[in-house]
């Protein structure tokens, strides 16, 4: 293992120092529990939009805190949920009289996590609700499994639910935004290589130079199948396949297409498979409105990339395009 | 024989030991069908445990375990964070502010937590999870209860019948957590849950000796 760390004890917070430090215009960081918020917070009157999650997806969820997005995110442990005083922490911080929209991908510990802080938050008198967003269509079948994890369609429904938040829709019309947008957002991803988490040393999974993993989650758990490389217009059709014959998506919806690298690949090779991507949905009479390309949720290290389509409409579209000022993402200003 | 405070956290204080000797073989376990966090993430919880007991046990057994479940829920994390936490949470409150642990009122706290780890995860017997371990254990334990032994013995049951449980899941298709994604493939590795799960328990029936 080669990283530029120190302890790997101490990773997630010397990390949250150096974001600290560099996008102090939008955010601050609170340290013992972990958590980022908001310059500004608590804005008056004003939903909080609180995600959070496991370290080691970075931008996901810290870069995404400030105006227009994330009221505050809880940073766990590198791929481990964060506790449930932390996400309390994050509520304290950040929860005024128009409640909070906790927002959890379905992975069993940040389920449990989350679940177990929205009873504390209550207990505490704040209005809080949770959403459980899971896209990835990698897995079948929820009555074997922990059901379809949340891959990127929560980097899509942060920003959305976010725009919502900042025009001062109520809680209840934030929380049914939320739920719109998760049944109508899907995603799917491969790896052609591992991470390696910092205090394991070694790769989380064993793949042949060959071969790649089809259907990866973001931890770097295992995905649907093991397959051969294949050139990049093969494995974009497989994942493209993949995605559209889920919702499914048809003939004339129009969409937002977001193309994600997990850590390891780099643009050239994005900017060719969201070509192909957009090249494939086109044919199929697909519209792509509004795209996204780039590290937005990764997994350390990871080479690979994944493919979200959210199907918009007029109200979406509009709540994409809102201003946003994060360290990740920052337009319309 | 019963087991007052001072005993239950030697017990405590043995399972973190453990833990601590255990951590890379049960990062390595979960390595291969999940993230490779849980010895990490259990060592990290059970050595703020400790530190906790340093800084003041508190005088019954439910006491000391109603401290570790709240260390192990703040410190932990993950799915084994409030798994863990609300068995030692529900048996500590099985075992209220009694000064001794004698063989009923152990029973009740065995029973208790693995009824707040059914509660939680939602998993039953044959998932593949820590529960496969367990439940085998609290059988075992009630067993050798009714068989007269002492607290030493009914622990001493239940981590035999914890190890075969874990064993047990090796061959089992994974319907919890994240090696659920790997279905089919993820026969043949023990489950790291309950590998923790059996370590636990040997390391309070060797206390109780």
């Amino acid at each position: 293992m080669k990283k530029i760390i120190n302890d790997p004890a101490n990773v997630v917070a010397e990390s949250l120092r150096g974001l600290a430090a560099a996008h102090s215009d939008v955010l601050r960081v609170q340290y013992d529990p972990d958590v980022v918020v908001r310059a500004d917070a608590p804005v008056a009157g004003k939903v909080a939009v609180i995600s959070g999650g496991g370290s080691g997806h970075e931008p996901l969820h810290g870069g995404f805190v400030g105006q227009g997005m994330l009221a505050a995110a809880v940073p766990g442990a590198v791929f481990t949920s964060p506790t449930p005083d932390a996400v309390q922490a994050a509520v304290t911080a950040t929860t005024g009289d128009a409640g909070a929209l906790l927002i959890v991908k379905n992975y069993t510990g940040d389920v449990l996590n989350f679940e177990t802080a929205a009873e504390l938050a209550a207990a505490e008198g704040l209005e809080v609700r949770s959403v459980v967003i899971d896209d990835d269509v990698a897995v079948k079948d929820s009555t074997y499994t922990a059901g379809r994890r949340g891959v990127g369609g929560t980097v899509l429904l942060e920003k959305i639910t976010g725009a919502a938040a900042e025009r001062r829709d109520s809680l209840d019309a934030v929380t049914a935004l939320a739920e719109k947008v998760i049944g109508r957002v899907r995603s799917i991803g491969v790896a052609l290589t591992a991470p390696t988490v910092p205090h394991a040393g070694t790769p989380s999974f064993d793949l042949d130079d060959g071969e790649v993993e089809f259907g990866i989650g973001i931890h770097g758990e295992p995905g649907r199948e093991r397959i051969p490389l294949e050139p990049a217009d093969a494995l974009v059709a497989r994942l493209v396949d993949a995605v559209v014959s889920d919702l499914p998506f048809a003939s004339g919806d129009r969409v937002l297409l977001f193309t994600n690298s997990m850590g390891g690949t780099p643009l050239v090779e994005l900017y060719l498979a969201h070509g192909i991507a957009e090249r494939l949905l086109a044919e199929r009479g697909i519209v792509v409105e509004r795209r996204l390309v780039g590290p937005y949720i990764t997994s350390l290290e990871m080479q690979g990339m994944s493919l979200t389509l959210l199907k918009l409409d007029d109200e979406l579209t509009e709540l994409w395009d809102a201003p946003v000022n994060t360290a990740a993402l920052r337009w319309g200003l | 024989m019963t087991c007052k405070a001072e005993g239950v956290a030697a017990a405590v204080r043995a399972a973190a030991a453990v833990v601590a000797e255990h951590r890379a073989e049960l990062v390595e376990l979960d390595r291969a069908i999940g993230d490779g966090d849980h010895g990490e993430n259990l060592n990290r919880g059970f050595t703020a445990v400790v530190a906790a007991l340093d800084a003041g046990a508190p005088d019954t057994p439910g006491g000391v375990l109603k401290l570790v479940a709240t260390t192990l829920i703040s410190k932990v994390g993950g799915a084994a964070g409030p798994l863990y936490g609300t068995a030692f949470l529900r048996a500590s409150a099985k075992l209220g502010a009694a000064a001794d642990l004698d063989v009923p009122a152990l029973l009740d706290a065995l029973r208790a937590g693995l009824e707040g780890v059914q509660a939680r995860g939602k998993a039953v017997g044959g998932d593949a999870t820590m529960v496969d371990a367990l439940i085998p254990a609290v059988s075992a334990a009630e067993k050798a209860a009714e068989d007269g032994g002492d607290v030493a013995a009914v622990l001493t049951a239940a981590a035999d019948a914890a190890d075969r449980g874990a064993e047990s899941t090796v061959d089992l298709v994974p319907r919890k957590g994240r090696a659920s994604y790997l279905g089919e493939r993820a026969v043949g590795h023990l489950d790291p849950g309950a590998r923790s799960s059996a370590l636990l328990l040997r390391a309070f029936a060797e206390a109780a000796r």
